[in-house]
């Protein structure tokens, strides 16, 4: 989790990610810095996210993209 | 069908009772007839068209699913029989059937929506090489296509990633591929809301049909009174690139912006607003685009259906998609700042390069999606340098008057991006806007120049009052929907304030003979 | 119970001032016709006669200008009205013909056959001009819907406001003074005044189908037929003015009609001389239209021929007629001589 805010706080170091829940739908990520984090993400944490789940639900709290990346890297196993 | 036609209204007086009056049960296939008579009224060819749209992404949908389904029934079978490596092969053996169906069905609807869209540019080029008679201008115009098919796909792509689950019945797959006030100027909507509420069953609600005339009426107010008015001398600026040049493009690049809002949000409000007589929500295309601080912001909340559609089905799977991840992995060394941008500068011109492909089939609109990605692209680099500034100069950049700026910056930016949206060529669009700087004319442009263009000084006066009701009332909205507000104050209120809308349209709507009933202009995408 | 009765009689309210506002507003915005465009004026104005007609005049400006009730009561105790209009066309004037019979059945219908070179519609602002004014009933609903040129729609002549709304913008003291009055007539029963003179010139030659449209026929037999059933004596006119061109296939188009329908046909034209008119003094444009002594003179022959061939008869003595038409004379008088002294003035 803590590898994940470091990634989210290297992309906007004014927010804080902890707390925010609408980080999609309020604009604090545009569709450019999603696609940036995703490709750190896979480098970081070896996962690959698919496409269908690049959905604002799972990208609004950097808790619920934990959640997503937790999920996607037990189905890998 | 217009909606500024007596036809769309005579549809909506029958319609609305009709739909409440027979059983619930029997609701939704009411409303399938309706939409079918409406979708008919504007043509055979525009409803055979449809109706393969329907076949096709009903058939594909139905096969994903049921690959699916035999997928898991096969891996469960084989679960302790075979090894790991047996099971993903005979998943990806699924996986290549199911993109099979996908990839086909796609390429028939995006071919229909090809054809019919290029086929009038085709048609001409062939004429011209062959003098053959040229095909496909009428069919052009075919109604809504390009919002039903977005829409329909949608569906299918959402059961290709096995987000939802196929529809069973045909029928209500059809009924919400042709539901009618979307086929006017969309929006793009989703079968798991739009196309389930239609579905359901809906009572009459006096409250919430008043709450649906105040949004319809707003709608006719901005279309009839502003938009249409101003929309006679943008097309009079747009006809004669060689007479009005210099300062008339930046009323041009005004008027156009104040015209196109007020004409595809107030079309977006009818539809909306019809939705809701019948109880059935859609979603909003429009979140007060022009307080936008940045391009990018913009086109959160212009058209946001569009966006979205491209985001989630264009844009993310595009740039996570194996070549790009590929290309990203070749360019590493060349640093990790370029491998990370590789995906996202290529995704982002692609989408727009198809965003300009999908308003129009000119190159002038190939050019302006591709300018209009580069302003992204451009401004996402320069937020460090933004950051930088913000943190020197707090004060200033937290002040209402920095706000402003960043808000009339970004007008004035996107209705120059439009300017291309005007004219037949690149060269016209290019060679106008930069008149801008080298011809200082507002002596012509105020001495008798925008009183040529078809409008006197009392229509640029109701518009502009009109206008300045869209602006007050969009500052308002800022504080909450306003139409809660007006119902709070009452039935009898509510009431009133829908007749004055409705008086106003009839004295000061450019309507009747003379005026000729203008197209939406968002109807010809 | 208290406050939903509350809400009801709010909303009630609301629309009454709703429909009332519009409704005044349509009159304001509606063009007056009594300064400027009269000729819009005279299809309303028949519904204020006080008597009967003996004779109906339908057609277009060749019997609006060129016949005068006046003359022909002072003259011979005729009683006529002319339900004429500008550019009427031959299924306006069906219309008003059907439309007149609610109220009377006149002995003698004459109708112009001028119009009879268009079949279709003509143009939005003529319709207007002859429509307007109509009394609601079928033959307005029919004239309407007859009438419509593309663009138009029905709609608009039930609610003017559809139709005038921009005019609200643009509004005259003509609007305001006759937003709720009914102004003076403009007419003396249907004849519109000229004292000018201008005399003829040379008419330009105009290239011309030889054969008048079937559409206008399909209406000739309609308005025969209906003066047939109603015992009306139908009497086809060409007017004397001698512009526009009336050519000699259509005259015998018209003849070849009238005999085949045994009614009557005047080419007044070829009568010019033992009608007396001279195309130098009585005409006020050039030979399009009479001026009042030319009216004068045309209704002084037609009058004598109407009276023979149908034994009208002489209302002078009647005191209800000589009221009216003592008034009627008097106004008349006091217009021409208002015209002869700003004629002079100018």
């Amino acid at each position: 989790m803590e590898k994940l805010l470091d990634i989210l706080r290297e992309l906007h170091p004014e927010t804080d990610f902890e707390t925010e829940t609408r980080l999609v739908d309020g604009g604090v990520l545009s569709s450019f810095d999603i696609v940036m984090l995703i490709t750190r993400i896979e480098e970081e944490f070896d996962v690959v996210i698919p496409a269908r789940d690049i959905v604002p639900e799972h990208f609004n709290s950097a808790k619920a993209l934990y959640t997503l990346i937790e999920k996607i890297s037990e189905q890998d196993d | 069908m217009l909606f500024t036609s007596w036809a769309f209204l005579l549809f909506l007086a029958v319609l609305v009772p009709v739909y409440f009056l027979v059983p619930k049960r029997i609701q939704w296939i009411v409303l399938l007839l309706f939409n079918a008579v409406f979708v008919c009224a504007a043509g055979v060819l525009g409803a055979v068209f449809m109706v393969v749209t329907i076949g096709t992404v009903y058939a594909a949908s139905r096969a994903i699913d049921a690959l699916y389904s035999r997928q898991r029934e096969t891996l469960a079978a084989i679960k302790e029989t075979h090894t790991k490596e047996e099971r993903k092969q005979t998943r990806l053996r699924f996986e290549k059937r199911r993109r099979l169906v996908l990839i086909a069905c796609l390429a028939v609807n995006f071919g229909i929506l090809f054809v019919l869209k290029y086929g009038a540019m085709i048609g001409r080029f062939s004429a011209a090489l062959f003098g053959t008679r040229a095909f496909g201008q009428d069919l052009a115009l075919t109604m809504g296509i390009s919002f039903y098919t977005f829409s329909t796909v949608g569906y299918l792509l959402d059961v290709y990633r096995e987000t939802i689950p196929a529809e069973k019945n045909p029928l209500k797959l059809a009924l919400f591929t042709s539901f009618f006030p979307l086929l006017v100027q969309g929006p793009i909507t989703r079968f798991e809301t739009v196309g389930r509420a239609l579905l359901e069953p809906h009572s009459f609600d006096g409250q919430r049909f008043l709450s649906a005339g105040l949004r319809i009426a707003w709608g006719y107010w901005k279309k009839l009174i502003v938009a249409d008015r101003l929309l006679v001398a943008v097309k009079a600026l747009c006809a004669r690139p060689d007479v009005y040049r210099g300062d008339f493009i930046l009323v041009e690049m005004l008027l156009y912006a104040a015209c196109l809002y007020a004409d595809f949000t107030g079309g977006v409000d009818i539809t909306i607003g019809v939705g809701e007589l019948l109880g059935v929500r859609i979603e909003e295309n429009f979140l007060r685009p022009y307080f936008s601080k940045s391009i990018s912001e913009y086109w959160r909340r212009w058209h946001i259906t569009l966006g979205e559609w491209f985001k989630r089905y264009v844009y993310y799977p595009l740039s996570v998609s194996k070549p790009m991840r590929a290309l990203s992995k070749g360019t590493r060394k060349l640093g990790a700042g370029v491998s990370r941008r590789v995906p996202v500068y290529l995704a982002t011109l692609l989408v727009w390069a198809l965003t300009g492909a999908w308003h129009g089939s000119r190159p002038t609109f190939l050019v302006w999606g591709l300018l209009n990605g580069a302003v992204i692209l451009i401004s996402e680099e320069l937020k460090p340098l933004y950051a930088r500034f913000h943190k020197r100069s707090p004060r200033l950049t937290a002040s209402a008057f920095y706000r402003g700026f960043t808000v009339i910056r970004t007008v004035l930016l996107l209705s120059s991006l439009r300017i291309l949206d005007c004219y037949g060529t690149i060269k016209e669009a290019f060679s106008s806007f930069f008149s801008m700087f080298t011809t200082w004319n507002w002596g012509a442009v105020f001495r008798g120049g925008i009183q040529s263009l078809g409008l006197s000084y009392t229509d640029y006066a109701i518009a502009g009052l009109g206008v300045i009701a869209m602006f007050a009332l969009s500052m308002t909205q800022r504080k909450g929907a306003i139409r809660l507000r007006i119902r709070k104050r009452g039935t009898v209120f509510s009431v009133c304030m829908l007749l004055v809308l409705i008086g106003t349209i009839l004295i000061f709507g450019r309507y009747g003979f003379g005026f000729d009933a203008s197209q939406f202009i968002y109807n010809r995408f | 119970m208290k406050r939903e009765l509350k809400t009801a009689i709010g909303i009630l309210l609301a629309c009454i001032v709703f429909f009332g506002a519009l409704s005044a507003l349509t009159r304001l915005a509606a063009p007056k016709y009594h300064d400027t465009l009269i000729d819009g004026h005279l299809t309303g104005e028949y519904y204020d006669e006080k008597t009967d007609h003996d004779v109906l005049f339908v057609g277009d400006c060749e019997v609006y200008e060129n016949f005068s009730p006046v003359t022909l009561y002072n003259e011979y105790g005729v009683t006529s009205y002319i339900r004429g209009g500008a550019q009427q066309l031959v299924w306006h004037s069906y219309y008003f013909l059907k439309d007149a019979l609610r109220a009377e059945t006149p002995k003698v219908v004459v109708f112009n056959v001028l119009s009879l070179r268009y079949g279709e519609p003509q143009s939005e602002a003529y319709n207007r001009l002859a429509l307007d004014g109509m009394r609601w009933g079928a033959a307005k609903v029919g004239a309407i819907k007859a009438s419509m040129t593309g663009g138009e729609d029905f709609m608009s002549y039930v609610f003017p406001l559809l139709r005038y709304h921009d005019r609200i913008t643009a509004l005259t003291a003509e609007d305001f003074e006759y937003w709720f009055k009914k102004g003076d007539p403009v007419s003396f029963k249907g004849y519109m005044m000229h004292t000018g003179v201008e005399p003829a010139a040379e008419t330009p030659q105009e290239i011309y189908e030889p054969n008048l449209p079937e559409q206008s026929f399909a209406w000739l037999e309609k308005i025969a037929a209906l003066c047939e059933e109603n015992g009306i004596a139908l009497v086809l006119i060409k007017s004397p003015s001698i512009y526009p061109e009336w050519h000699p296939e259509w005259d015998a188009e018209i003849a070849a009609f009238a005999k085949a329908h045994g009614v009557r046909y005047d080419n007044m034209i070829t009568e010019n001389d033992a009608i007396g008119i001279d195309m130098q003094t009585d005409t006020y444009d050039q030979g399009q239209h009479l001026n009042v002594y030319g009216a004068e003179k045309l209704s002084r022959w037609f009058g004598k021929v109407l009276k023979e061939a149908y034994g009208l008869k002489d209302h002078r003595g009647e005191a209800a007629y000589d009221a009216d038409y003592a008034a009627l004379t008097e106004r008349y008088e006091a217009e021409k001589q208002r015209q002869l002294s700003e004629e002079n003035g100018a």
